[in-house]
């Protein structure tokens, strides 16, 4: 249950969503009546183990999967089908198309969506470009890209575009720790310059505390609302801080041991 | 004393190791070293063999393929062939493309594709030859018919592959962007389907050259616009032996010309520069 205080306008809602996955052994629930709301600038992070169906609804919110029953909406329209006001960010490397460079990918969204003439296309392609780092990579193609390169670039292309919200699915998993850390707290500064209001999928819980302002838990099979958390107050200068520490530990046992998730919760 | 002579031998096989370095990397370098290769068995196994008039020299051939070259319009005869050629293949490839665009939208017309491709890509091309002169008579119409039936099935196969097998998260994208329909299929599918879809076209234009050639040996008596197989052809009949392992070498000086440059340029400037293709 949410709870019941004034609401700030919600850019996007997800109202007791249910997805369904057909298989050879009939339909599997996937995602089972689970609904939030996520307010202008919020940084809305779904954690919970493998099977939980956070990908899933991330899926859903794209347009990607059609519910089963429920309704997400943004900016108070439920959404039928894929759209670029709802820009994903993927894991995979292989989302930036390999025929473009660099700079020709993060343009592509603004070509296909945008009623920009060419020069202002150019001028925002190099000014997203310049802010995460890659001024200097852009006529290259993306296979001559490091890993965490590629990652940022399907982040400026993101970013380029003017959409309602990002939808990031678990987007620094493939990276090694190093690069993981680095690109997390350029994440953050990018959200505290433009305020961008943030779907991320992540099964880390440090990542999740990090990069959210409200955590909501899902539990497994099928993936149904443990709780939701408040974590604005986390910022990046917490990384390793006692006081993150355990709140990792209380959402550890919130997502792993039913007996300890009962007495936290009581508790609150 | 030792010392010296040492490093003079060393530097001279250093430039030895230099050039041999450069030559294997140089792709140019190992495909006509190949080729001297194949040339120099001829020679020596037609030489040895000592029956020119069923197994002409390189040499030979050569010289016969200058002569046909400068006196007989062999030129003139390939590019018969070739503008034939380059019709059939042209409309194939077109034919394919709206056919395999159109399966990957509607799972009824793969069905149908994956049905057509399974019954007529395993047909001979040539064996359809009589039934296409039956229906369209002695002309370019039923080479054409012959040329489309060699080049749409093996085509329209691999590019249904490559079309399958772009990356889900490919997919997504462009999906993401609001893309359907027709923008898709050229912004989405083709560019990343582009390895498959040249590989397919490299297997189509082979396919397509045997079944020219070997359509003009059948019917070329007959034809009036004499092409390549109708050079072959009429030679062998007159026992001009070299002459026909000329047409034969024009043949695969064609293929080699179009495979090692044309496709090779096209592959450079895209697939490899993509790093889609090594």
């Amino acid at each position: 249950m949410l709870a019941r205080d004034p609401l700030p306008p919600a850019v996007f809602e997800v109202d007791r969503l249910v997805l369904d996955y057909p298989t050879s052994a009939g339909i599997v629930r996937a995602v089972d009546d689970v609904s939030f709301r996520v307010g202008e600038g919020e940084r809305l992070v779904l954690l919970g183990p493998s099977g939980c169906g956070k990908s899933s609804i991330l899926k859903a919110v794209a347009g990607f999967l059609k519910p089963a029953s429920g309704v997400i909406r943004v900016r108070g329209r439920e959404i039928k089908g894929p759209g670029p006001d709802r820009i994903v960010v993927f894991q995979e490397f292989d989302q930036l198309l390999p025929w473009k460079t660099v700079r020709q990918n993060v343009e592509f969204p603004l070509r296909m969506a945008s009623k920009l003439t060419k020069a202002e296309i150019r001028e925002r392609t190099e000014a997203t470009l310049r802010k995460v780092g890659l001024e200097r990579a852009l006529d290259s193609y993306p296979h001559t890209l490091s890993g965490g390169m590629k990652q940022r670039a399907a982040i400026a292309r993101a970013l380029v575009t003017d959409a309602d919200v990002l939808l990031m699915d678990e987007p620094f998993a493939a990276l090694d720790a190093l690069t993981r850390t680095q690109l997390q707290g350029e994440l953050l500064d990018l959200a505290e310059e433009l305020g961008f209001t943030l779907l991320f999928v992540t099964h880390s819980i440090e990542e999740a505390i990090l990069i959210g302002t409200k955590l909501h838990l899902l539990s497994p099979h099928p993936g149904r609302t443990i709780t939701s958390l408040d974590t604005h107050e986390f910022g990046r200068e917490d990384a390793g801080s006692a006081r993150l520490e355990s709140l990792s530990r209380e959402v550890h046992d919130l997502l792993f041991s039913p007996k300890a998730k009962k007495e936290i919760l009581e508790h609150v | 004393m030792s010392d010296l002579s040492l490093t003079g031998t060393s530097e001279k096989s250093q430039g030895w190791i230099r050039l041999r370095d450069f030559a294997w990397n140089s792709a140019l370098v190992r495909k006509v070293l190949v080729l001297a290769l194949l040339a120099l068995v001829w020679e020596l196994s037609a030489r040895y063999g000592g029956k020119p008039i069923l197994f002409p020299t390189f040499t030979a051939t050569m010289a016969a393929l200058w002569e046909a070259l400068t006196s007989e319009n062999l030129l003139l005869a390939s590019w018969a062939s070739l503008s034939v050629l380059l019709k059939g293949y042209v409309i194939a490839v077109l034919l394919a493309f709206v056919i395999v665009s159109l399966a990957v939208v509607s799972r009824f017309v793969r069905e149908l594709l994956q049905t057509l491709i399974s019954m007529f890509n395993p047909l001979p091309a040539i064996a359809l030859l009589p039934l296409a002169m039956l229906w369209f008579g002695l002309g370019e119409k039923s080479l054409l018919v012959v040329l489309v039936h060699a080049v749409l099935w093996p085509f329209a196969l691999a590019t249904l592959s490559g079309f399958e097998s772009v990356p889900e998260t490919q997919r997504l994208v462009g999906r993401n962007y609001g893309l359907r329909g027709p923008s898709y299929v050229f912004r989405i599918l083709i560019p990343a389907a582009l390895p498959s879809i040249l590989y397919g076209m490299k297997i189509a234009w082979a396919f397509a050259w045997r079944t020219l050639i070997a359509a003009e040996l059948v019917f070329g008596v007959s034809s009036s616009s004499g092409g390549l197989g109708w050079f072959i052809f009429r030679n062998r009949n007159e026992l001009f032996t070299d002459k026909v392992f000329a047409g034969l070498a024009m043949v695969i000086i064609i293929g080699l010309l179009v495979e090692g440059i044309l496709f090779r340029i096209v592959e450079n400037v895209t697939v490899r520069r993509w790093g889609m293709q090594r």
